[in-house]
């Protein structure tokens, strides 16, 4: 065995070594940072901006409204404000006359408002429709079929969709009229 | 740098500090100390190289270098123990007790703990274990395992596979046990092998030098040990899969269907019965306890069926539901089916599901009922048509009654725990409503000046079962984990790798003997196979040194 | 007679039995003949032991009888079977290595371990819900068993510092020695306080608010010197306490148990102060005499052995078999409740003790060092966890 040939042999196995650990390093690191990745992300629901609204269908029980049922993918073209709420809960209460009075005024410009109510009576929820004069849909959902359905936690919680069916942004907790405003400017449809 | 040439020909890697053949120390440090002394070799890894020490140029060699340090490794394991400690000070903000005035963490570390509790919220400490730098800790400290792992155990199976049984002299001499025998018969040699073979020990001869070693497997314990670990992280990971696992709490009411949650609308449970027991206070055996603590539980209980809906359309839509299974759901004893588990977890007691009501007039000592209604809190109607042609109207309903910050009724919750109604009462023939106000003790008539009143007749009440639901087909790789991890620490630390050379010298045998651990074990083998044999005792000469 | 008064008998009787035991494992360290050879008084010695073990294996099966569970679901079950364990893991060592002086130490630890206990409720409580399971066997006997082993090695740690931290001068290392000492000694000033005022039938009752507003009631078996927190004292013609615990003490009874940890110092120290006020040195520097003819080396080998053995028993038990259960019974195997983060914390620091020890060479007396900090892990979880951080484990 020569020099030279030494001199290769132990280069080769430096070279493989190298190569070795990289891998090895790089794969770790992967694991670790996915991990990390993953654990920011465990903390949010599931849905999403940028993801595609998943269709439901329930039961509209305002009798203000003509609708007799809400089926979302119905809806499409239209901007979507879908809001899930409780009628014991009082920052679902406060932001109710801001939807009221807002529905109005994009209700001809392409946008839906829908309250989804968590209510599991359906006489409470109307005496409080009465109550607030409120006209958009409300889809009762007695089985929170559809609350499971998009992971709501705390309410009110609300999912701004735009006409082609995804989600432009999510807020949890309570509208002022200004910020409404502001989110339904986000989802109305082109003239 | 180069490899070593080693006096018996072998060529040694570099870094390494005995030769990987005869054993004969290669480097200066590992032949005398500071005062020219006689010095124990140091047999960790048999002396051979940790891949790690030989090369350190590049940064992936230095990182490489870092985490197969056993001192770095320690000190991740130390950091890993403070900031556990500090983690259990407090309670976590999943264990906020129940009772609390308010669960809200950003109140209640103040609130309970002063200062330090708001600060230990502040540092975000209440979610300890779930922080980023926790999991950094834990992942690192996995790392290091990997690579330290690796490091180590292809030397160290190089150099057991490479081992002589022929070592040389001074290999043998600066052993830890060892002794020396001017004369030695060829019988005696015969005695002490058949002595060492029936120990179990497996022989190796070369030109009358004797190697006999068992329980090498042992010397791979660790190793095995750290795969477990190493899988057990991984199947952390794993967790971070939706369809791996899956973590869903469901409350239901008895005599209710709903859907299980987490099951993309496919099954649907309905609540039976809850089911409360405690234990007698009359039984001899406890009468005692239960008198110093109170009433204590004995079962807590679902009964359930679950069901399958077969046409699984839109949500929202009207499901067909076929029953799946039917069955009872205790503490310790989780409901399972399909892919799924269901445990009891929580329960409320005592929520009303109907309510009974008589008309009676008020001045009427005898509070003789004119007319009855029930109100099915589940769906109330509006407007209750009553004999005698009286009318009731439901103005509102509070299923869970209180007053607000305003003083305006309203309702806690969604669930009827203390219901409370505003009755609009329409006589017979009238057209003017008379209103009360009537809830959990509570009648109360604004007017003062009602010429009917209403009264609670009767109730119905249910309980509430809080169930989790979960999917976890992660755990197989966490019990393949624990289990490889208890095989590799029983390896390791319930045998022993030892070996114990006899190296001819003139008429007589160098004797040496080495083990990992458990010097006191190898001492009695070497007693019991050199009995009946001149051979000599050997010295622990790590005990004569001192 | 009932099975619970036999039951009690028996484990008086073993502890008694495990008194004498010592006595005659005493006699073996002075008598020098007998160095290598188990002499008379050590044969003498571990018969007595194993009588005892018998004795309270027997107390073990008679309570459970009477109580149709296995008794290791309350402090003073689980502490007393804690004791016992710690005797067989004596035994198993004392049979591998014959050291007499470790029985020496270990019984009079195990003994206090099961006076400690005995102060706590010792009436048969039902199992709640969440014990009712095989698992509660399995997983607290092979924890128990665990830590036994691993409080052989604290003993054999104990020895060896004893023996051979030089106690000419004082030092860091004497200084510390003695707070490990002194330490044990709180634990007998519990036990003979809570004694003698068990014994005097004493008791004062406070009414105070707890934290979510409901007014109880607590009692006090010691003389208030901590009342609750603005707690008012019931009882008439009775110490008046001295003073109020601090508000952020709160949880079960805070101000109870902060009563009972100050009369705990008190009567340790003063225990601690009589003995150091005969001997006139050190409590260490007087026992090291005694442990002349005592082998460094072996007893720093049984130090690692125990380790050694304990460790992966407690790993089976206090993690794996733990999870299994919490799994079955609370639908998550790992929680991070106190119990469980300080069974991890245990773990990790025998785990780094076998790495400091095998990979980088810590032996003798950095690992004497190391098995008394271990144990002092393994009483932590036991008692502080128990009775201050309670989690679900919450025994007391």
């Amino acid at each position: 065995m020569g020099l030279e040939e030494v001199k290769q042999k132990k280069k080769r196995k430096k070279r493989g070594r190298f190569v070795f650990r990289v891998s090895i390093i790089g794969a770790l690191l992967g694991a670790v940072v996915f991990t990390l990745v993953s654990n920011i992300q465990a903390d949010n629901t599931i849905y999403r901006a940028g993801d595609q609204a998943p269709d439901f269908k329930l039961q509209q029980i305002n009798e203000s409204n003509e609708r007799e049922s809400v089926q979302l993918s119905d809806l499409e073209g239209k901007g979507v404000m879908l809001n899930f709420w409780g009628t014991w809960c009082k920052p679902c209460e406060r932001e109710m006359p801001y939807m009221q009075e807002l529905y109005g005024k994009y209700k001809d410009k392409g946008i839906e408002i829908v309250a989804v109510s968590l209510d599991s009576t359906e006489l409470v929820v109307d005496r409080f429709v009465d109550r607030h004069n409120l006209t958009f849909p409300v889809p009762h959902d007695t089985t929170e079929e559809v609350r499971d359905l998009y992971k709501v936690g705390p309410l009110p919680s609300t999912f701004f969709i735009n006409p082609e069916g995804e989600i432009v942004e999510y807020v949890e907790g309570a509208l002022t009229l200004e910020s409404l405003e502001g989110h339904l400017q986000n989802i109305l449809p082109e003239a | 740098m180069k490899g070593k040439k080693c006096e018996c020909g072998h060529l040694n890697p570099e870094g390494a500090t005995l030769c990987e053949a005869c054993g004969k120390p290669l480097e200066e440090s590992q032949q005398t100390d500071a005062s020219g002394k006689k010095q124990l070799l140091n047999m960790r890894y048999d002396g051979s190289a940790r891949r790690s020490q030989t090369y350190n140029k590049s940064i992936i060699d230095k990182v490489w270098n870092f985490f197969s340090s056993v001192k770095v490794g320690v000190w991740l394991i130390v950091l890993t123990i403070i900031a556990s400690a500090i983690g259990s000070i407090f309670p976590q903000e999943m264990y906020i007790p129940a009772d609390a005035p308010n669960r809200d963490p950003a109140v209640f570390y103040e609130d309970r703990y002063g200062i330090i509790g708001l600060i230990y919220f502040q540092l975000g400490l209440h979610n300890l274990y779930s922080s980023w730098w926790y999991i950094l800790l834990i992942a690192l400290i996995g790392v290091s395992l990997v690579i330290a792992s690796i490091d180590r155990v292809v030397p160290l199976y190089k150099a057991l596979k490479m081992q002589k049984a022929k070592r040389h002299e001074s290999f043998i001499s600066r052993q830890r046990l060892f002794s020396e025998t001017e004369h030695v018969s060829e019988a005696d040699l015969e005695k002490i092998k058949g002595h060492l073979r029936k120990k179990r020990y497996r022989l190796r001869e070369e030109n009358g030098h004797i190697l006999a070693e068992k329980n090498r497997f042992s010397r791979w314990g660790p190793y095995v040990n750290h795969i477990g670990l190493i899988i057990i992280l991984l199947a952390a990971i794993l967790r971070f899969s939706d369809v791996l696992y899956m973590d869903e709490y469901v409350w239901v009411r008895e005599g209710e269907t709903v859907v299980l949650p987490g099951t993309d609308r496919e099954y649907y449970i309905e609540n039976h019965d809850f089911i409360l027991e405690t234990y007698d206070e009359d039984d001899e055996r406890f009468s005692e306890a239960i008198a110093q603590e109170g009433t204590i539980p004995r079962n807590f209980q679902t009964n359930v069926t679950i069901y399958r809906d077969s046409a699984n359309a839109v949500a929202g839509a009207e499901a067909e539901l076929t029953p799946i299974t039917e069955d009872q759901i205790r503490l310790n004893e989780p409901l399972k089916f399909e892919d799924y588990t269901l445990y009891q977890s929580g329960y409320q007691q005592n929520e009303f599901t109907s309510m009974s009501f008589k008309v009676h007039e008020t001045d009427d000592p005898e509070e003789e009922a004119l007319a009855n209604f029930t109100i099915d809190l589940t769906s109330p109607d509006g407007v209750y048509e009553l004999d005698n042609g009286f009318r009731v109207e439901l103005g509102e309903y509070y299923p869970d009654y209180y007053l607000d910050d305003n003083g305006i009724p309203a309702s806690r919750t969604d669930y009827p725990r203390n219901p409370a109604f505003v009755l609009f009462v329409y006589p017979p023939g009238s057209d003017t409503a008379e209103v009360s106000f009537l809830g959990i003790g509570k009648n109360i008539e604004p007017t003062g000046e009602n010429e009917y009143n209403v009264g609670i007749t009767d109730f119905e009440m249910r309980d509430a079962s809080g169930l989790t639901v979960r999917v976890d087909h992660t755990l197989p790789f966490f019990g393949a984990g624990a289990a490889i991890f208890m095989i590799g620490v029983i390896q390791g630390m319930y045998w022993h790798h030892r070996r114990i050379w006899i190296h001819p010298k003139g008429n007589g045998v160098l004797l040496g003997a080495h083990t990992n651990k458990n010097w006191y074990g190898v001492e009695k083998d070497i007693e019991q196979a050199i009995d009946g044999t001149s051979i000599n005792m050997v010295k622990d000469q790590q005990e004569k040194d001192e | 007679m009932s099975l619970v008064s036999i039951s009690g008998s028996l484990l008086y009787t073993a502890f008694i039995l495990y008194l004498i035991a010592t006595f005659f494992f005493g006699a073996t360290i002075r008598d020098k003949r007998t160095d290598d050879k188990k002499g008379r008084s050590g044969k003498i010695a571990i018969g007595l032991t194993i009588i005892g073990f018998v004795a309270q294996i027997g107390y073990f099966i008679t309570r459970w009888i009477a109580s149709g569970h296995a008794p290791v679901s309350n402090l003073f079950e689980f502490m007393t079977f804690l004791g016992m364990c710690m005797v067989l893991a004596f035994i198993i060592i004392y049979f591998i290595y014959g050291l007499g002086v470790l029985g020496l130490f270990a019984l009079p630890i195990a003994m206090v371990i099961i006076a400690y206990a005995s102060m706590f409720p010792t009436e048969i409580s039902p199992l709640v819900p969440s014990l009712q399971s095989h698992w509660l066997y399995i997983h607290v006997t092979t924890v128990s068993l665990g830590q036994g082993i691993l409080a052989i090695s604290f003993v054999a740690g104990l020895i060896y510092l004893i023996s051979e931290i030089d106690q000419t001068t004082g030092s860091k290392r004497t200084a510390w020695l003695e707070t490990v000492i002194y330490t044990i000694f709180l634990f007998i000033g519990f036990i003979v306080i809570t004694s003698v005022f068990n014994f005097m039938d004493y008791q004062a009752t406070f009414e105070y608010t707890e934290q979510n507003a409901t007014t109880t009631t607590t009692e006090y078996n010691l003389p208030a010197i901590a009342a609750p927190n603005e707690g008012t004292l019931l009882t008439e013609g009775v110490m008046q306490p001295w003073f109020e615990a601090p508000a952020w003490m709160q949880g079960a009874d805070a101000g109870r148990k902060f009563n009972t940890v100050i009369w705990s110092v008190l009567a340790g120290s003063v225990i601690y102060g009589l003995v150091r006020l005969v001997l006139r040195k050190r409590i260490g520097a007087a026992i090291q005499p005694l442990l002349k003819n005592v082998n460094p080396k072996l007893v720093d080998e049984i130090n690692y052995r125990s380790v050694a053995i304990g460790f992966p028993v407690f790993t089976l038990g206090g993690l794996i078999f733990a999870a299994i259960w919490a799994q079955i019974a609370w639908d998550r195997f790992w929680g991070w409740d106190p119990k469980e983060v300080w069974a991890l914390i245990t773990w990790f620091f025998y785990a780094a003790y076998l790495h400091l020890r095998l990979s980088r060479g810590w032996h003798g007396e950095k690992s004497a060092w190391l098995a008394v900090i271990g144990f002092g892990i393994i009483m932590f979880n036991l008692i502080v966890v128990n009775l201050v951080l309670a989690g679900l484990h919450s025994y007391a």
